[in-house]
């Protein structure tokens, strides 16, 4: 090898969704973090920051509930393929996740809560997370069709496709309806689940789809109550910018008064017994409180403790709904097994 | 030819080293899944093979 070695930039940022002025602000801020290694563009990532790209918060929930919807579909399937059929839609999951850090690495790097993420503190850079999102994305949906089937396969691929390009790409920073209609890529797993059993779309399976669907709005606009002045700074149309605080409590209220009851459908429609008809009452009654001070709490206080609160109720809300629908399938199983 | 050559930090060769166990690890896991995955789905017909 002869002549210098040359420096290797660790990221190219993507400004061009911002006005020329933003981006010029926006270029050295992370074009600072991303040079951290000027020798030769060597990474200095650890594994853990790869997994970091996974979003392992978000998946912790997506393959609960992907679990769940395949526990609760009809059917039989091989555990080892149930397993397989899990871990494809964790690994899709995690990759639209990483997919999602590659294209938004600009505005990560404006946000508080995100500017820590891998790209914008300059360990990996938006190529490598670019090829890593999507090479786990051909893996699990490949993996899924061949062990699973292709319809399960299908529906994961579409939701990547939703997340990283519909949402990611083209609503996020386009319309304040964005995680309304974004929010159907986290409400696939379920659904994903039950297919992975059965082969087929049914009722139930959209029921499951449709209680995260209208669960989200409510729990993101929560968060972005108290969340907005990021928002704003990076340039999101969320709700609260763009519509102002009054309207996105009522919306909030109003998207609550939809979940309720369709987190009940489950019991209605008999795939899920009464303790869970008696819990999602309960618990959509809850939640309908928590929406209702919201709504009625005053315009422009700073605090947002009403926010905050349904923030985490709505969090315990899903995943106790699901939990308690996975406890009855598991004890009317387990009395089958016994019985027979 | 010069004698350029790229010297890593104890931190890139500390890092370096976390990625490849990670990388063996997730190929190992790959092997297993395609492996016992291919085993739980054709069964006993993993041994049929017409010709």
């Amino acid at each position: 090898m002869s002549g210098p070695l040359e420096p290797v930039a660790r990221t190219s940022p993507k400004t061009k969704l911002l006005p020329e002025n933003d981006k010029n602000e926006l270029m050295p801020l992370i074009e600072k973090n991303a040079s951290l290694d000027t020798s030769i563009g060597l990474s200095e990532a650890n594994a853990s920051d790869y997994i970091a790209l996974l979003k392992p918060r978000v998946m912790s929930l997506v393959v609960f509930t992907g679990f769940v919807g395949l526990m609760a579909a009809p059917g039989q399937i091989n555990p080892v393929l149930a397993a397989i059929a899990i871990l494809c839609i964790a690994v899709g999951a995690g990759a639209s996740g990483a997919l999602n850090m590659w294209y938004d690495a600009d505005i990560d790097a404006i946000m508080k809560r995100t500017a820590k993420r891998p790209i914008p503190a300059g360990r990996i850079s938006r190529e490598e997370v670019l090829t890593f999102g999507l090479l786990l994305s051909v893996f699990s949906v490949v993996t899924l069709g061949l062990f699973v089937n292709l319809l399960s396969a299908f529906l994961l691929a579409f939701t990547i496709f939703f997340y990283a390009v519909v949402y990611t790409m083209w609503l996020k920073r386009s319309t304040p309806q964005n995680i309304v209609i974004g929010g159907a890529a986290g409400a696939f797993p379920p659904m994903i689940g039950w297919v992975a059993v059965t082969n087929s779309i049914s009722m139930e399976s959209i029921v499951l789809f449709m209680i995260i669907f209208l669960w989200t709005p409510p729990h993101f606009w929560a968060l972005s109550l108290f969340m907005s002045d990021d928002y704003e700074k990076a340039k999101i149309p969320m709700m609260p910018n763009v519509m102002g605080e009054a309207s996105t409590k009522f919306q909030i209220f109003l998207y609550t008064l939809l979940v309720a009851p369709v987190a009940v459908l489950p019991w209605v429609m008999g795939f899920a017994g009464p303790v869970y008809g008696v819990f999602s009452i309960a618990m959509g009654a809850a939640f309908l409180g928590y929406a209702w001070s919201v709504w009625r709490s005053p315009v422009g206080e700073a605090m947002m403790r009403p926010a905050k609160k349904m923030f985490a109720f709505s969090i315990f809300y899903l995943f106790s709904l699901y939990a308690v629908l996975l406890g009855e399938i598991l004890v009317r199983k387990a009395l089958l097994v016994a019985g027979a | 030819m010069s004698n350029d050559r790229v010297t890593l930090t104890d931190k890139q060769r500390r890092a370096q080293r976390s990625r490849s166990i990670a990388l063996a690890v997730a190929l190992a896991a790959f092997v297993v899944i395609v492996y016992v995955g291919t085993w739980a789905k054709l069964g006993a017909n993993i041994l049929s093979r017409p010709m």
